[in-house]
């Protein structure tokens, strides 16, 4: 009896539809993100992240009346990630219904950010998204490097010292991206998910690799993960996310049921 | 002709974010006669047949925002005379005082105080808790009460917090949650109640709190 491990299916949406996301060259529409959002409830996800990958800023405010569908229709928490830059892009997420922001791009440029945002709006709704990559060769002690731009760019800094950091800014969760995995269905890298998850002392959500319900069960007790995020193995209906959590308490893993 | 009464539920804006999840959940589990105003007008406080108090964020400048805003004694009212909810920092700020924000002086309704569960806290076969309580947790029912109408012993809530209450009278405890150490999640005492998870983002149990709260006379 106690905390239950959380499994959050991330909804990818451009332009006010849910895509099979940013890593995959042919995206395949996934369909109307409130409906989508409305099913994930019903089979009872702990929460419901939604990643706006929408280019044009124009087209942002598709978002937030997206959001503020949701959130009048689902009772669960929303984390809402994706261009969010300015205390104004958060505020504005936060009134629509959002209960949490995720940071990314933004946090590697200008950490301050994430300090003013924790004092601002209070830690509990800001998550910093962290990609990494594995930058050590076969042989070496393992490190990995924060990239920014899809994966793109290396930022030279080492991704366990930068989620410290910005824990100590005020980030009230971790969202850790492996960029090696994101898109390949071979599993998360569970070794930068505990290196993490053990150096920091709020809750880190697992993202990237998802392929089968046994990723999900070794994110959580092989990667020592709070959460673990998925998208495409729930978005065309390969497994459901009661499926998930039945496979995850029949190994021993405590969920809400 | 009492069935077609109307009656309205203060929901407290003291400027401390984001209310529209609360007074969704609220529209989503009224009647018809039933009018959800998020309000920060202590004439509509007084007003209304039953209060809410939500809470988010840092409990100084929860309680400094009341204050500016003139809205305590519209509080103090409500909590003597009326159906009253507070939920998550809400139930903080009804304490004697917080240790949050290196210490701050609370509305003293239920005597005791608001501690830190720490950044080293650990489970109790010793193992490392995450700071903040952040998740799906089990809520054991410590008394009957007409806002527990309905909701599974143990059902789970959902909780974001890194402080937990302490009352100094027991009795008063409602309802109890287990991480690394038991402690207290709800209090009752007369036509107060006050909840340290989010009802509104509890799913279905939440919802049944909310419908339990708008139908709840005031009596425990």
């Amino acid at each position: 009896m106690g905390l239950a491990k959380r499994i959050i299916p991330c909804l990818d949406v451009d332009n006010g539809r849910v895509v099979k996301g940013v890593q995959f060259v042919d995206i395949r529409d996934a369909g109307d993100p409130v409906e989508v959002a409305k099913r994930y409830n019903e089979q009872g996800a702990d929460e419901i992240t939604f990643l706006d990958i929408t280019a044009s800023s124009d087209d942002r405010a598709t978002t937030v009346h997206m959001v503020e569908a949701i959130a009048s229709q689902v009772f669960i928490p929303l984390t809402v990630g994706g261009g969010i830059r300015t205390c104004e892009d958060i505020r504005r997420m936060l009134n629509a219904g959002a209960d949490k922001v995720g940071i990314n791009t933004a946090a590697v440029f200008n950490p301050e950010f994430v300090r003013e945002a924790a004092q601002r709006f209070g830690s509990q709704c800001i998550v910093v998204a962290i990609d990494a990559k594995k930058v050590s060769a076969e042989g070496e002690p393992d490190k990995w490097e924060i990239f920014t731009h899809g994966g793109r760019k290396p930022t030279g800094l080492d991704a366990v010292e930068w989620a410290k950091k910005m824990v100590a800014y005020g980030a009230g969760e971790i969202l850790l991206t492996s960029m090696d995995r994101d898109g390949t269905k071979n599993g998360f890298d569970l070794g930068i998910t505990r290196a993490i998850s053990e150096a920091v002392h709020v809750p880190v959500i697992a993202s990237g690799g998802v392929g089968n319900l046994d990723h999900l069960v070794d994110g959580v007790i092989k990667g020592k993960a709070d959460a673990v995020l998925a998208a495409s193995i729930f978005h065309f209906g390969e497994y459901s996310i009661q499926q998930a959590k039945q496979r995850m308490t029949d190994a021993g893993i405590e969920m809400r049921l | 002709m009492n069935e077609m009464k109307k009656s309205t539920v203060a929901v407290i804006d003291y400027g401390m974010g984001n209310l529209h999840s609360v007074a969704k959940a609220l529209e989503h589990v009224a009647d018809d006669n039933t009018t959800v105003i998020v309000t920060s007008d202590p004439a509509v406080i007084d007003a209304a047949d039953r209060v809410l108090l939500p809470g988010v964020g840092a409990i100084r400048d929860c309680i400094g925002e009341m204050h500016n805003a003139g809205l305590v004694p519209s509080i103090r009212k409500a909590m003597a005379e009326k159906p009253f909810l507070a939920i998550c920092v809400g139930i903080q700020s009804l304490m004697t005082h917080s240790e949050e924000n290196g210490g701050v002086d609370c509305l003293n309704h239920f005597k005791g105080n608001a501690l830190f569960f720490g950044e080293n806290h650990k489970d109790h076969d010793g193992s490392k808790l995450k700071v903040p309580h952040m998740g799906w947790n089990q809520v054991k029912h410590t008394i009957n009460h007409p806002l527990w109408a309905d909701i599974p012993d143990n059902a789970r809530f959902y909780f974001v917090h890194s402080f937990y209450v302490v009352p100094e009278n027991k009795n008063e405890v409602a309802g109890t949650c287990d991480y690394g150490l038991t402690f207290c999640v709800a209090l009752a005492r007369d036509n107060v109640f006050a909840v340290q998870f989010h009802p509104e983002k509890s799913h279905k149990d939440g919802l049944q709190l909310y419908k339990n709260f708008l139908h709840w006379d005031g009596k425990p």
